[in-house]
C-alpha cells in the first residue's frame, strides 16, 4: 500500500515538469489559436541547454534554468515573426504546417549536430527517505522549481501590465487593438514566454532522465494530453492537467508492465479529445 | 467519365511508368519508381482529406502500417495469397477508420489534427504491445512467402506492376471524387463547414466517409510494400515522420488538385534520394524537407500546380 503511495508521490513529481511543458503549449494557443507543433523540438532544446551547461562549461546543473528562460524567450520571439507572424487568423493548417516545418528544421539540425544517441547529465542531489522508500533528489528540486516558476507565470499575467495585455489580446484581439494595446508585439510576446516554459521544462526533464535528440516526440503527445486533460488556452487546467498525468502514470506504474503505459495514455488521450473537446478540468467561458 | 481527356492520360502514364524500367530491366530504377509511387499513393489519398474536406490528419500513415501488418499477418500465420490479404488488409482498415471517422471527425480544425496524432501513436503502443504480430520485434516474413509469385525476384516484379496499378486507382479515384456530387460537398465543407451543413450537405458522414475512403488504397499499399520488405514492425510502420512528409509533398504540389500530390511526392522523392546520397546533405535532409514546407506555407500556399494556375489561368481546364 505504501509502496502504492509512494509511485503516486514520484508520480505527481514528475507530472509538474509534464504541467510545466504544458502551459507553455496551452498559453500559445490561449493567446493566438496556435498549436506550436515546434513545442517537443524546443523541449529537446532546453535538454541540450543544460547538456551544454552542465557539462561542457562544468557550471552547476540548476543554472541552466535561468539562461534557458531568457534564450527560450528570444528564440521563441524570433521564432514568432518567422514562422508564425504571417499564420495568425488564417486556417489552421497553416500554422500546424508552419510550426511543423520549424520542428523538422530544428530536430534535423540537433541530429547533425548531436547524432540520435543518448545522453544523460548526472544532477547530484540528496534524496529523502521515507518509511523505506527514497524518493529521489531531482524529483523533489524539478517539481519545487516547476511550482516556482508556474507561480512566476501567474504573477506575470495577473499582476503586471504586460499580462494584464496578454490576458486582453487573448480575450478579443480587436478590442484589444481599439484600447491602444500594440496586439502584434504582445502576440510575441505570448509566443517567447510559450516557448521559454517549454524550454525550461525540457531543462529540468533533462534532470530528471536520459534523453535523445528525438525524445521531444513523446513529451510533446504528452503535453498534448495534459492539455486536453485540462482544457486548452487554460494554463491552471495544464497544470492540474500534469499533475493528473502524473497521477495516472504513478498509479498505473506497480500494476501492468511499463510498455502498456503509453497505449493507456494516448487511448486516453483520444477519448478525452472526442468527449470533452474543452477539457475535463475546463471552466466554462461565459 | 472516360470521354474526357484527363482519365485517359492517368492510364497512359500508369503504363509507362510500369514499362520502362520493365523494359530496360533496371532494377535500380525500378526501386526508385517504386518508392515513388508508394509515396504517390500515401499523398493523393491524403490530399483527399487535406485538399477536398480541408482537414489535416496528422496520422495517415496509421493506415500504411496497419494494412501491412493486417496482410503480412494473414500472408504469414494462414498462408493466405497476398492479392486477397491485401484486399482483406484495406477493408479492414477503412472499416475501421469509417469507425474512428465517425468519433473524431467530431473535432474541427487544430483539434482534429491532435487528435490524429494521438490516433497514430495509440495504435503504434498497441501493436508493440501485441504479441500475435511480433510485439516491438514485428513479423518477418518466411523466404518461401513468396513461392505462389514465381520466387523472390519475379515477386519483386509483381509488386511493382501491382503497387502502380494502386497509383493509377488513386489518382482515378481522386479524379472521380472531385467530378462527383460527393467530391463537390467535400470541397464545400473545405470552404466553410457550417455553411455546407446549412446547405444540406450531410458533413458529418461525408466526413467518415473519405477519412474512410482515403484509407483504403495506402492500406493496401501498406500490404504489398511491406510483403516485399519481408519485414514489419512498429517504429517503421507507424513512422509519424513519413506521415509529414506526406502532408509536405501534397502541400509542395499543391492540396486540392490532382496531378499536384503526385508531382510533389514524385519532386520530393527524387530530391530526397538525391540529398541522401550528397555528401554535405545526408545529415541535413530534415532541414532541407522542412525549410521547403516552411517556404511553400509562407510564400506559396497554393503550390506548384497553385502558382501555374494562378499564372497561366487557363491552365485550369484541363490541368486538374
Amino acid at each position: 500500500m505504501i509502496g502504492i503511495l509512494a509511485s503516486v508521490i514520484d508520480g505527481v513529481l514528475v507530472g509538474s515538469v509534464y504541467g510545466l511543458a504544458a502551459m507553455g503549449l496551452t498559453l500559445i494557443w490561449g493567446v493566438m489559436n496556435v498549436i506550436n507543433l515546434a513545442h517537443g523540438a524546443i523541449i529537446v532544446l532546453g535538454m541540450f541547454v543544460l547538456y551544454l551547461v552542465a557539462t561542457t562549461l562544468g557550471l552547476p546543473a540548476y543554472g541552466a534554468i535561468p539562461v534557458m528562460i531568457i534564450f527560450g524567450f528570444c528564440f521563441g520571439v524570433a521564432l514568432y515573426w518567422i514562422a508564425v507572424h504571417r499564420m495568425i487568423g488564417r486556417p489552421h493548417l497553416m500554422s500546424l504546417l508552419s510550426t511543423f516545418a520549424v520542428n523538422m528544421v530544428l530536430i534535423g539540425l540537433g541530429t547533425a549536430l548531436w547524432t540520435t544517441s543518448p545522453y544523460n547529465v548526472p544532477v547530484a542531489m540528496p534524496g529523502l527517505t521515507w518509511q523505506g522508500y527514497t524518493f529521489t533528489g531531482t524529483h523533489i528540486m524539478a517539481a519545487v522549481l516547476a511550482a516556482l516558476i508556474a507561480g512566476l507565470l501567474y504573477l506575470l499575467l495577473y499582476r503586471t501590465r504586460i499580462g494584464k495585455a496578454i490576458r486582453a489580446v487573448a480575450n478579443n484581439r480587436e478590442g484589444a487593438e481599439l484600447s491602444g494595446i500594440p496586439t502584434t508585439r504582445v502576440l510575441s510576446l505570448a509566443f517567447g514566454l510559450g516557448v521559454a516554459l517549454a524550454g525550461v521544462s525540457g531543462t529540468l526533464i533533462a534532470t530528471l532522465f536520459p534523453f535523445t535528440v528525438l525524445s521531444g516526440e513523446a513529451y510533446q503527445l504528452k503535453s498534448f494530453v495534459v492539455t486536453v486533460l485540462g482544457g486548452l488556452g487554460n494554463p491552471a487546467g495544464a497544470l492540474i492537467g500534469g499533475l493528473a498525468l502524473g497521477l495516472i502514470e504513478g498509479l498505473a506504474t506497480p500494476f501492468m508492465p511499463v510498455s502498456w503505459i503509453p497505449v493507456v495514455e494516448f487511448g486516453l488521450f483520444v477519448l478525452c479529445l472526442i468527449a470533452f473537446p474543452r477539457g475535463i478540468f475546463a471552466l466554462r467561458r461565459s | 467519365m472516360w470521354r474526357r481527356p484527363f482519365p485517359w492520360l492517368i492510364v497512359g502514364a500508369a503504363l509507362l511508368y510500369a514499362l520502362v524500367p520493365y523494359f530496360t530491366n533496371d532494377v535500380q530504377l525500378r526501386e526508385s519508381l517504386l518508392l515513388a509511387a508508394v509515396y504517390i499513393i500515401l499523398a493523393s489519398n491524403l490530399n483527399l482529406m487535406i485538399g477536398y474536406a480541408g482537414y489535416i490528419n496528422f496520422g495517415n500513415i496509421v493506415f500504411f502500417g496497419l494494412g501491412g501488418y493486417i496482410c503480412l499477418y494473414l500472408v504469414n500465420d494462414f498462408q493466405w495469397p497476398l492479392l486477397l490479404a491485401a484486399l482483406v488488409g484495406g477493408v479492414a482498415v477503412s472499416a475501421v477508420a469509417l469507425l474512428f471517422g465517425l468519433g473524431i471527425l467530431r473535432l474541427r480544425g487544430a483539434f482534429f489534427a491532435l487528435a490524429t496524432i494521438g490516433v497514430n501513436a495509440a495504435i503504434q503502443q498497441l501493436v508493440v504491445n501485441f504479441e500475435p504480430w511480433g510485439g516491438a520485434t514485428g513479423i518477418y516474413l518466411a523466404l518461401d512467402a513468396y513461392g505462389p509469385l514465381g520466387g523472390p525476384m519475379q515477386a519483386l516484379w509483381n509488386i511493382y506492376l501491382l503497387i502502380v496499378a494502386l497509383t493509377a486507382a488513386s489518382l482515378l479515384a481522386s479524379y472521380v471524387i472531385k467530378n462527383s456530387k460527393f467530391g463537390l460537398g467535400l470541397i464545400a465543407i473545405g470552404q466553410n463547414e457550417d455553411a455546407a451543413a446549412v446547405l444540406g450537405v450531410p458533413t458529418h458522414l461525408y466526413k467518415a466517409l473519405i477519412y474512410s475512403a482515403s484509407a483504403f488504397l495506402p492500406a493496401m499499399a501498406g500490404g504489398f510494400y511491406f510483403f516485399k520488405s519481408g519485414i514489419i514492425e512498429p517504429a517503421g510502420a507507424f513512422n509519424l515522420q513519413t506521415s509529414i512528409e506526406a502532408i509536405v509533398m501534397v502541400m509542395l504540389g499543391g492540396a486540392g488538385t490532382i496531378i499536384g500530390p503526385t508531382l510533389g511526392a514524385f519532386l520530393y522523392e527524387e530530391l530526397r534520394g538525391y540529398l541522401l546520397i550528397a555528401e554535405t546533405f545526408s545529415h541535413f535532409q530534415l532541414v532541407v524537407a522542412g525549410t521547403l514546407l516552411l517556404v511553400i506555407v509562407l510564400f506559396v500556399p497554393g503550390g506548384l500546380l497553385g502558382f501555374v494556375h494562378r499564372r497561366w489561368p487557363r491552365t485550369r481546364k484541363w490541368l486538374e
